[in-house]
């Protein structure tokens, strides 16, 4: 087709906006007698509350209310919910603590919201939030997983006994012993998952107006799914019925899963505008976005692969321990469950899998999906494993794992898994041969020169996108459904615009989904306009998350354009007296196959609105909507090499070369699903190299702003060398697998394994920070 | 922030004066450091004199065999200042690596010597060329001018007006960033001159910049790198944090010492 | 309360305003310039970096009253109708931005960068010159491309991005 449809590397369309500063996030929205909101917060991990004097605050400049728990009960507000129900092996519930927006009673992590203060300027609101008095009576801390499971630890909620939310497991714990016991070679590992803070670098915001004589609330917030913040925020919370919501997502700056879920401040802000009857504005700063986002990772796995005598893998048995923080967040069940033990099969044959996970309360941040969301766990699990038992069991690594790969198709793994397509040979032999690996022994010779220490190392990854079918996951306990939606609205004269249920919060939807619609009716991009983010504006939808929009939400648009395209078909078929079956749309035209006879787009478009001369029984307009319901997950896959340099006088690491060979199936649009592999990729790296979040013994955050908490800057990373290979997904009529996470996804384990190899150690955790290689170094010598 | 009252005094005199006037004010140089304490409510002057107007406070010139610093002259002009560079590339080096460009811009010599930050870079450049630290009042020599953690000799209403010293044959200054703040987690700024080797390390210390002494004796004997060679550097009195033991920033400090031995 | 006598985007403006305003804050909520954002309290992120008599200065770190007499340029000045800066061209043309939130920092960064180093950039310079920017999205591998293709056409220099 055209330059501008599928398969074209269009620079975006929505850029000029952001390029010239007239992007309109959160915070950039005004409205008039609008005031500010700041939050009080606890500064203990873990407290009774006591008596909140809010007197004097309420007398300072500015002031117009100072709002608790208790008057946030007293309006019966509901408490924030975990969407996703996990049994226990025994088949308990899980157990959900109680989690009000505002705190009642007792407070379970530093920064929980206690109170809130709203006045004329945020000045002022910080002002007076530092004068209300609260009484705590602290309790003792727990911050560590491990520790919380212990006997006579702090118990973070009542109603989970020793802490524990619920012990779940997949696979089969009898037959996997035993392949470990008949193994010829075991490798044991106990591997910690570092936790991290996501860092979108917009700090969510919320703006929140109620209208009176309407009884009716708008909601500008900055969500990655407003349809799912409105129902949650209706059905659960008791804000306000749906009809009498609209939630606004504008641009958003980054969400990487921290911008899925509800948080408390967007329920507060709602009530307090309706309590105060002012429009009411907060917006985080950054403290407060480590303080509180909800953080990703964070587990702590003991794990044992078997191989038989012929180096195949034979059994893998799992034991983690995830820890969820103070509160279970929104999707917090799911990371640590179907989203990552159902990944524990990689990209090899296992014929026995067996993973048990605990997950926990402690005094810190609610854990939930962060980019990857259980993938990463699962890949730097296996990966790490995989170079490990090449290393002991003294084969390439890469030919470990290639002896081991899938190679048939559907291929059913022994943890619900059924991989579709996928060819990891094409992937692995594509990134060695751009990373030259064989023609790493002569570059490692001549940094040795150079005093370096210079090591390779390699991943490859499996993860699963576009999370379906919703009657799958709803009977694995998802609360929602995980389709999406869309619309497609020709205009009288013939322009697009398209609904879509998906949200773009830096993805390029603008430009990816109109390419599609360019492709299929031959109109110029311009002509098309996606439409996203207002429930005002758009039909029910899921949002943007677990790399599912090109998978799902196009897959949605394709079908819209299907029923359009059938219509238009038969409006151009009456107007050129030709059969349906015959006519074709491209270049702008509904052409008669084969003949000269054709109509221009717009014409068929102004025949469906003038309605003067359709066929009989036709209605009028040119607009149809879609459901898409996916049939499988996607399963994109990938190969990453990592080359670094360590300077074993510091510790410090160079990331020299780094080569992503990617199956993301067919691609829309090249120069944006590089921009997303490059994006995963510095998290990944970051991850794997800068990022940790340290609490200490008495729950305060050591890494609560960019002072401690080491962000990936450009000098820390280098050019990276991405290219793909092509597998097209036969679960969707676009063949697309979804590129949003395999960056962050595959590299960590890439990076850790070519320091280990560097330096000569088995174990290293993540972060690979100077300290920590310098430290290795230092044990070993 | 809390709230303040901004001056803009047009000369030392009248910042003298204000600060004399207000017995809470502070001094606000490039306010690279002051300006986000301000902004996280750990520091609440009544008042803010702000120096980045005073002409006098300003430029780098060479007078009588020594190089004059004014106290407000921003990094980016230390950095790219031709004299400096001619006289002491060293300094001029370590000025182009603080912070971030838009930081240079705006942070000060003064600034920073005045907060002593034990992470900062400009302490141990003083202390190490043993400037003489030129204020409102007297001159310090940098050896009396550092006395602790954000501590100095400073009197509360004393404005530094400029830092002079007479340029070393040799200096040269190493730091290792700290991986988040990229703030010094330790940097070593040696010299060789009239007044014999020395070495003054930041980012290390819990009580602030200090002079390595044993490093001074060795290098003075043989100023190589290889001289450091069987010094052992003890990690008592050293800072302890998330990104840097006591044991890894001695490290530390001999390996930049080394490197700033070699590039001096 | 201070009185700031500016010139934003070459247009001159007085104003009254708490002392403790930062200079973001009056861009973003007096003179309604919302291109300038902040993203970090730390002075560490860049989000917030307009141009200060011509220099790249973080405008969360300095407060308005500071910048009284001074002329300011914002994202929103940076060009104007259809024209684009060749800075913000290279970011659209090379992908150089994803969320769009860093972006306007980290383009009248590039800016300053451009002009501090007359030509002669190459991608380690550029690198360690964006070490007050921090994107969460892109990875920089685009906007280290983007800078380089925008410093080749502003100075015609031979060599071209990547």
């Amino acid at each position: 087709m055209g330059i501008q449809g599928i398969g074209a590397s269009v620079a975006r369309k929505e850029d000029r906006r952001f390029i010239t500063g007239a992007g309109r996030y959160t915070d950039d929205m005004v409205v008039p007698g609008m005031m500010h909101a700041v939050f009080v917060r606890s500064p203990h991990a873990h407290a009774t509350l006591g008596k909140i004097d809010s007197a004097e605050a309420e007398d300072m400049p500015g002031v117009i209310a100072v709002l608790t728990g208790e008057q946030l009960k007293a309006d019966e507000i509901g408490n924030l919910i975990c969407g996703w129900a996990i049994s226990s092996k025994d088949g308990a519930p899980m157990n959900m603590g109680e989690w009000s927006p505002l705190a009642v009673g007792k407070v379970r992590y530093v920064g929980d919201a206690v109170a809130v203060v709203v006045a004329e300027t945020r000045a002022q609101a910080r002002d007076a939030a530092e004068a209300v008095m609260v009484d705590y009576d602290e309790l003792p801390v727990v911050v560590d997983a491990l520790e919380a499971l212990k006997e006579g630890a702090p118990q973070v909620h009542d109603n989970a006994p020793g802490n524990l939310i619920f012990d779940w497991e997949i696979g089969e714990k009898a037959a996997t012993e035993q392949a470990l016991a008949g193994a010829a070679h075991v490798t044991k590992m106990q591997i910690r998952n570092n936790r991290l803070v996501p860092n979108a670098m917009e700090p969510r915001a919320a703006l929140a107006k109620y209208d009176r004589a309407e009884d009716h609330f708008t909601l500008w917030t900055t969500s990655q799914n407003p349809h799912v913040a409105r129902l949650v925020l209706s059905a659960f919370y008791n804000v306000a019925p749906e009809n009498k919501l609209r939630v606004i997502a504008p641009d958003v700056g980054g969400g990487f899963g921290s911008k899925i879920y509800i948080y408390p401040e967007e329920i507060v802000c709602l009530w307090a505008s309706k309590r105060t009857g002012v429009p009411v504005k907060w917006v985080a700063e950054r403290t407060e976005s480590f303080l509180t986002d909800a953080h990703g990772r964070d587990h702590l796995t003991e794990v044992e692969m078997g191989f038989d005598a012929n180096n195949r893998i034979v059994g893998l048995k799992v034991d983690t321990i995830a820890n969820l923080g103070a509160y279970m967040s929104l999707f917090s069940s799911a990371v640590p469950t179907y989203l990552y033990a159902t990944l524990l099969s990689g990209q090899y044959v296992i014929p026995a899998i067996h993973a048990n996970v605990r997950t926990v309360y402690t005094n810190t941040a609610p854990v939930d999906a962060y980019r990857g969301a259980g993938r990463p766990e699962a890949t730097y699990l296996l990966e790490r494993m995989m170079e490990t038992a090449a290393r002991e069991l003294g084969v390439s690594p890469a030919e470990l794992r290639r002896m081991n790969f899938i190679r048939e198709y559907p291929y059913q793994t022994p943890v619900i898994m059924c991989y579709d397509a996928g060819d990891y040979e094409a992937s692995l032999d594509a990134a060695m041969k751009a990373a030259d690996w064989d023609g790493f022994p002569a570059r490692r010779a001549e940094a040795e020169a150079r005093g370096k220490l210079r090591g390779i190392g390699m991943s490859c990854y499996i993860e699963a996108c576009g999370i379906a079918p919703s009657a799958a996951v709803g009977a694995l306990g998802a609360g929602v459904g995980l389709w999406e939606s869309a619309e497609v609205r020709v205009n009288a004269v013939g322009t697009v615009e398209v609904m879509t249920g998906s949200h773009s919060h830096g993805q390029g939807h603008e430009t990816t989904f109109a390419q599609l619609v360019s492709d299929r009716l031959g109109l110029p991009l311009d002509q098309v306009n996606i439409v996203h983010g207002d429930t005002d504006k758009v039909q029910m939808g899921m949002g943007t998350y677990g790399s599912r929009s090109g998978a799902v939400g196009m897959s949605a648009i394709a079908k819209a354009l299907d029923k359009v395209e059938t219509k238009a078909k038969k409006i151009a078929a009456h107007l050129l007296e030709a059969d349906e079956g015959d006519i074709v749309i491209e270049d702008g035209h509904c052409k008669v196959a084969g003949t000269d006879k054709q109509v221009p787009w717009f014409q068929v478009a102004l025949a469906a609105y003038t309605a003067h001369n359709l066929p009989d029984g036709m209605e009028p307009g040119l607009k149809e909507g879609a459901f898409y319901d996916p049939s499988n997950f996607t399963f994109p896959a990938g190969c990453y090499i990592c080359e670094v340099e360590v300077d074993p006088e510091t510790g410090k690491t160079d990331v020299v070369q780094f080569v992503a060979s990617d199956d993301f199936g067919n691609i829309i649009n090249p120069l944006i699903v590089e921009g997303q592999v490059h994006g995963g990729l510095a998290q990944g790296i970051g991850q794997a190299l800068l990022e940790d979040t340290a609490y200490d013994a008495s729950g305060q955050l050591l890494t609560a702003s960019y002072m401690d908490y080491a962000m990936p800057r450009a000098a820390d990373l280098p050019s990276f060398n991405v290219g793909t290979t092509v597998t097209p997904c036969p679960s969707n009529p676009l063949g697309i697998k979804g590129c949003g996470e395999a960056g962050a996804i595959g590299s960590p384990p890439a990076l850790i394994n070519a320091v280990t190899d560097a330096i000569g150690v088995r174990d290293l955790t993540m972060p690979a920070s100077p300290r920590r290689v310098w430290e290795a170094l230092q044990a070993k010598a | 922030m809390y709230e303040t009252t901004y001056h803009r005094p047009a000369s030392v005199e009248e910042a003298a004066a204000l600060l004399a006037a207000n017995p809470d004010a502070k001094l606000l140089a490039g306010g690279q450091t002051l300006v986000p304490t301000m902004k996280q409510r750990l520091a609440a002057p009544s008042d803010l004199v702000d120096l980045r107007h005073i002409a006098a406070l300003r430029g780098i010139s060479s007078e009588g065999g020594r190089i004059i610093i004014g106290a407000a002259t921003p990094h980016a002009e230390v950095a790219g200042d031709a004299t400096l560079r001619a006289a002491c590339p060293g300094l001029a080096d370590l000025a182009a690596h603080i912070g971030d460009p838009h930081v240079r811009y705006m942070g000060t010599l003064g600034g920073s010597i005045a907060n002593n930050d034990p992470a900062a870079d400009y302490p141990s450049a003083m202390l190490a060329l043993g400037a003489t630290i030129h204020t409102s009042k007297r001159d310090i020599g940098a050896d009396d001018f550092f006395t602790g953690m954000f501590e100095t000799a400073l009197d509360e209403d004393e404005i530094i007006i400029a830092v002079s010293f007479a340029p070393p044959e040799r200096a040269a200054y190493a730091k290792f960033p700290n991986p988040a703040s990229l703030y010094a987690m330790t940097g070593v700024f040696v010299t060789k001159g009239s007044a014999g080797v020395r070495v003054a390390v930041t980012g290390a210390g819990s009580d602030g910049v200090f002079r390595q002494a044993e490093m001074e004796a060795a290098l003075s004997a043989d100023f190589s790198p290889a001289a450091l060679d069987g010094i052992t550097v003890s990690p008592e009195g050293l800072l302890e944090d998330l990104h840097a033991s006591a044991a890894y920033r001695a490290s530390l400090i001999k390996t930049m010492a080394r490197r700033a031995v070699a590039a001096a | 309360m201070a009185k700031l006598e500016m010139t934003v985007n070459g247009r001159k403006v007085s104003r009254v305003v708490d002392d403790r305003t930062l200079l973001a804050h009056f861009l973003r909520e007096d003179m309604q310039l919302t291109g300038t954002h902040v993203g970090c309290d730390t002075s560490q992120c860049g989000a917030c970096v307009v141009h200060v008599d011509g220099k790249a200065v973080k405008s969360c770190t300095m407060l308005a009253a500071q910048a009284s007499g001074a002329q300011v340029t914002t994202i929103e000045g940076l060009s104007s109708g259809a024209d684009l800066h060749p800075v913000q061209r290279a970011f659209n043309e090379h992908h150089g931005l994803q969320c769009g939130f860093c972006t306007t920092g980290m383009i009248m960064a590039s800016v300053d960068i451009i002009a501090r180093h007359g030509g002669d950039l190459d991608e380690a310079t550029v690198r360690a010159e964006l070490e007050g920017n921090i994107c969460r999205c892109t990875g920089y591998h685009n906007i280290v491309k983007a800078v380089l293709a925008a410093n080749a056409e502003m100075h015609g220099a031979s060599q071209a991005a990547e």
